[in-house]
């Protein structure tokens, strides 16, 4: 079971872990990514290349199921707008054996951070206080 | 030959535009010589595409070095490093 998701709303890791547990797997490996935090980060707005990021993910996930004998590979990345501390991506990996799982998750991690097509914009904190501060100047031309 | 250009990531936000489409003409065969070629265009792409080293590419959906060819592509993509995990 290869399952391929890219979308904006937040995702339930247990839910996901859960569902290759179902798959009646010896053992399930994940990575979960966060948008780190940082005192100069408001937001993030993560975009992609969606027919590039739909095939380049498919083609990872069938690279390691060609290597290792999994029972299923879950792959979750978002896009749009997110907060520091939200979920960006999920990569689980169940197989017979944890050496299977942990080193075909481990391979997708690498090979997704060097090929999704993913990228971000950092909004930094003081944006709203200058974007803010412009607004008067730009008003009484509009009286 | 027409092209569709993507623009991703940094060069999306140092050009204000995410695509356009584009009609190079016969010398202009590699990514590197279409960066060099639009890089002539106007001095926002200049500034843009001037670091080389953080310029990526992928031709028809694929990631591929800036030295390869892109004749015969219906879409090519420029874009900044990805984001990683």
């Amino acid at each position: 079971m290869i399952d391929i998701r890219i979308q904006k709303s937040n995702f339930d890791p247990g839910r996901q872990l859960a569902r290759l547990e179902e798959l009646h797997a010896g053992a399930v490996a994940a990575s979960l990514s966060l948008v780190a935090a940082g005192e100069d980060v408001r937001a993030v707005t993560i975009e992609h290349y969606p027919a590039m990021a739909k095939r380049e993910l498919a083609r990872i996930a069938g690279e390691a199921e060609a290597r290792w004998p999994l029972t299923g590979i879950i792959l979750i990345f978002r896009h749009g707008r997110l907060l520091p501390g939200d979920r960006f991506a999920l990569i689980a990996t169940g197989a017979r054996s944890s050496a299977a799982a942990l080193e075909a998750c481990a391979y997708l991690r690498e090979q997704l951070n060097a090929r999704a097509p993913f990228w971000q914009r950092v909004l930094p904190a003081d944006a709203a206080a200058q974007a803010a501060t412009r607004l008067p100047a730009a008003h009484p031309r509009e009286a | 030959m027409l092209v569709d250009l993507l623009y991703f990531g940094e060069l999306r936000a140092a050009l204000g535009r995410d695509s356009e489409r584009v009609d190079p003409p016969s010398h202009v065969l590699t990514i590197l010589d279409l960066v060099a070629w639009l890089s002539e265009r106007g001095a926002d792409y200049q500034a843009a595409l001037a670091d080389r080293s953080r310029i990526c590419a992928a031709i028809d959906l694929e990631h591929c070095p800036v030295g390869d060819s892109f004749f015969g592509a219906r879409e090519v993509a420029l874009f900044s490093p990805v984001r990683g995990l």
